[in-house]
């Protein structure tokens, strides 16, 4: 427990900017996995506990493909597009066997496909931890913020998640397709009865959460040490993340991944032993005072 | 109060036991001991836990933590000196309760995906206490120096065959305990609550009162496999309480089956038989198990026991079928 040391950091503005970047890009990348998780909730109902499992495959792919062409805008696209095409793979031939069926089978199947992830990771890349380094067009000086310095990558992180967070919670809410998503999540009967294929669709959700946590891994690569079974603690966190901002609301996940990412950042410096008590703690709380979340459904029955 | 096949319990308990140490003496070889000893630890948690799943309906994902509470309590203690065995177990046992108590009078009040929920996160937070409180807990490298085992009652545990003894019997204890809850009326209260909450409701059953009363029991039960654990490998690790060591146990109620009371023990032995010729042939376990799950989860939709069951099941009604279909035959031939 360092308090002080807290206190002197929020009053010198170079430590606080630092801090509030850290904060900041942990929040993101949480968000970003986080809302591919509660999106795949939302409208299917299933909580996909390989989540992190894919995360961890967008950092690898992302780094095979940036150490082969040493070009990071493919190692991205690789990253997003092949984590997707996982998904839908693993949506169509494991999960959506289980639909309907108890969560004890839910959970076994993702408990299956974790463990088959973690040892396909240490069979093709190795068990030992990577680094992929900073991509040279991202090399430039650091931007400096009152006083404080920011890498030029951790602003771009920043501002990509938040662009496409933007961009799905459009798709969401305004647009055509978004709005027979929304009435799949409610009533899939319906939506199929007017003629619309569901089966698809549920790929199609599936498969864009999973590109999430694919463009998660992909933007996390050049900032993280790569390791088979990384995608844990991601998983555990954007669980908390979930359950705090709401199971099916993309804004609820971008408030709760920022306070999360706060809490992280600042509690580093202030009371290390604590993080993850302080974590479980605001989740336990917002589990026994709001179920569903702050800004989530009501959970119905 | 007793009930009808309390007796017959007994017996099948003593019968078992008796089995249980017969076997090092007619198998002398040391590795078969130590299977069977990491067999009860497993089969002991699963069986706990599934007083949760398969008796209740709630699926905790968080159930480790009770293990891995009653490792570290009992290791403490013991190392702490001047505690006998026995005294230790009582308190971690009775200290896992007063545990499961406060964890569980938040986690029963929630349903479904949401009480799994809870569960890892609490199971995730007393292992991240574990391993930052590095001057108790001795951190990622686990309780070291060894647990200590003074002889008690003229029986010395750090003789490997005493201990085995002690471990079966402290087993089968625990497993006849679960057996009279299983069958006992609050048993098919929980089945009642589990099939339908409604109508337990309306029959005036305090539903929260209950499963908190069965959550603590499998915490306390659970604790019990982690002080046998402990007490073979002399040491306690963080392993015990992740969230790997939930799955396994899940994975060993549906490898077995959730509705039959011995189905988690038979998932232990499945699974540890499994663990152990994959790891004969290939380091990459988690591939071959993984695949091994997915085979049965997606191909049978059920325990194996469940399967074996099933199958016996069918033929008798196929067999009966057949017969009743044949004396139909009969009949209406005499009848022509």
């Amino acid at each position: 427990m360092n308090l002080e040391a807290l206190f002197s950091c929020l009053s010198s503005s170079a430590c606080a900017v630092t801090q509030v970047s850290t904060a900041l890009i942990i929040g993101m990348l949480l968000f970003m996995v986080a809302s591919g998780l509660s999106l795949i909730f939302g409208v299917l109902g299933v909580i996909n506990f390989a989540h992190g499992a894919f995360y961890m495959a967008g950092a690898y792919i992302a780094y095979a493909t940036y150490t082969a062409t040493s070009s990071f805008l493919l190692a991205f696209l690789a990253g997003a597009a092949g984590v997707g095409l996982i998904g839908i793979i693993f949506e169509r031939f494991i999960i959506s066997r289980v639909y309907g069926k108890d969560i004890l089978m839910q959970l076994l199947v993702c408990y299956a496909v974790i463990l088959i992830f973690d040892d396909l990771v240490k069979i093709i890349a190795g068990p030992e931890y990577k680094m992929m380094g900073m991509p040279d067009m991202f090399a430039l000086p650091p931007l400096e913020f009152l006083g404080g310095f920011v890498p030029a990558y951790y602003v771009f992180m920043i501002v990509t998640s938040l662009v496409i967070g933007a961009g799905l919670w459009l798709a969401i809410e305004k647009t055509r397709i978004g709005k027979i998503i929304r009435a799949l999540a409610i009533n899939p009967q319906m939506v199929g009865a007017l003629g619309i294929n569901t089966t698809l669709l549920y790929a199609a959700v599936f498969g864009v959460g999973s590109v999430l946590a694919g463009i998660a891994g992909a933007l996390a690569a050049p900032t993280r040490t790569l390791t088979p079974g990384m995608g844990l603690s991601i998983l555990i966190e954007s669980f908390i993340v979930t359950v705090i901002g709401g199971m099916g609301s993309i804004v609820g996940a971008l408030i709760a991944a920022l306070l999360i990412g706060f809490t992280r950042a600042f509690g580093a410096i202030g009371f290390p032993l604590f993080v993850d008590g302080i974590m479980f703690g605001m989740m336990a709380i917002v589990l026994i005072v709001k179920p569903s979340g702050l800004l989530g459904r009501a959970v119905p029955r | 109060m007793m009930r009808a096949g309390f007796l017959r319990d007994v017996s099948i308990a003593l019968l078992t036991l008796v089995v249980l140490v017969a076997i090092p003496f007619i198998f002398t070889k040391p590795s078969l001991r130590d299977f069977l000893i990491y067999v009860m630890a497993y089969g002991l948690l699963a069986m706990s836990l599934n007083l949760l799943v398969g008796l209740t309906g709630q699926v905790s994902f968080g159930h480790a933590a009770y293990f891995v509470s009653g490792a570290y309590m009992f290791g403490l203690l013991m190392q702490s000196g001047r505690m006998s065995i026995p005294v230790a177990m009582l308190i971690t046992v009775f200290g896992t309760a007063v545990l499961a108590l406060v964890i569980g009078a938040i986690c029963v009040r929630l349903k479904e995906i949401y009480f799994s929920f809870i569960t890892l996160a609490f199971q995730m937070f007393i292992h991240s206490i574990i391993l930052t409180w590095v001057s108790l807990t001795g951190g990622d490298q686990g309780l070291r120096g060894g647990i200590p085992r003074p002889p008690f009652l003229g029986i010395d545990l750090s003789n490997s065959v005493a201990l085995y003894m002690f471990c079966a019997v402290v087993f089968v204890i625990c497993i006849l305990i679960m057996r009279q809850v299983w069958q006992s009326p609050f048993g098919y209260t929980l089945r009642l609550i589990r099939d339908n909450p409604n109508r337990a409701n309306y029959l005036g059953v305090d539903i929260i009162r209950m499963k908190l009363g069965i959550f603590v029991l499998a915490g306390s039960m659970a604790s019990v496999a982690g002080i046998l654990l402990s007490l073979f490998v002399s040491g306690a690790y963080p392993e015990f309480g992740f969230w790997t060591t939930s799955g396994e146990a899940i994975f060993m109620i549906m490898l077995g089956s959730s509705q039959l009371f011995i189905g988690p023990i038979i998932g232990a032995i499945l699974l540890r038989l499994l663990e152990h010729f994959v790891s004969i042939y290939t380091e990459h376990h988690g591939l071959v198990l993984g695949l091994v799950i997915l085979a049965i989860v997606l191909g049978l939709r059920k325990g194996i026991a469940d399967f074996v069951v099933d199958f016996f099941n069918e033929r008798k009604e196929a067999k009966a079928s057949v017969v009743e279909s044949e004396q139909k035959k009969s009949l209406k031939e005499r009848t022509a």
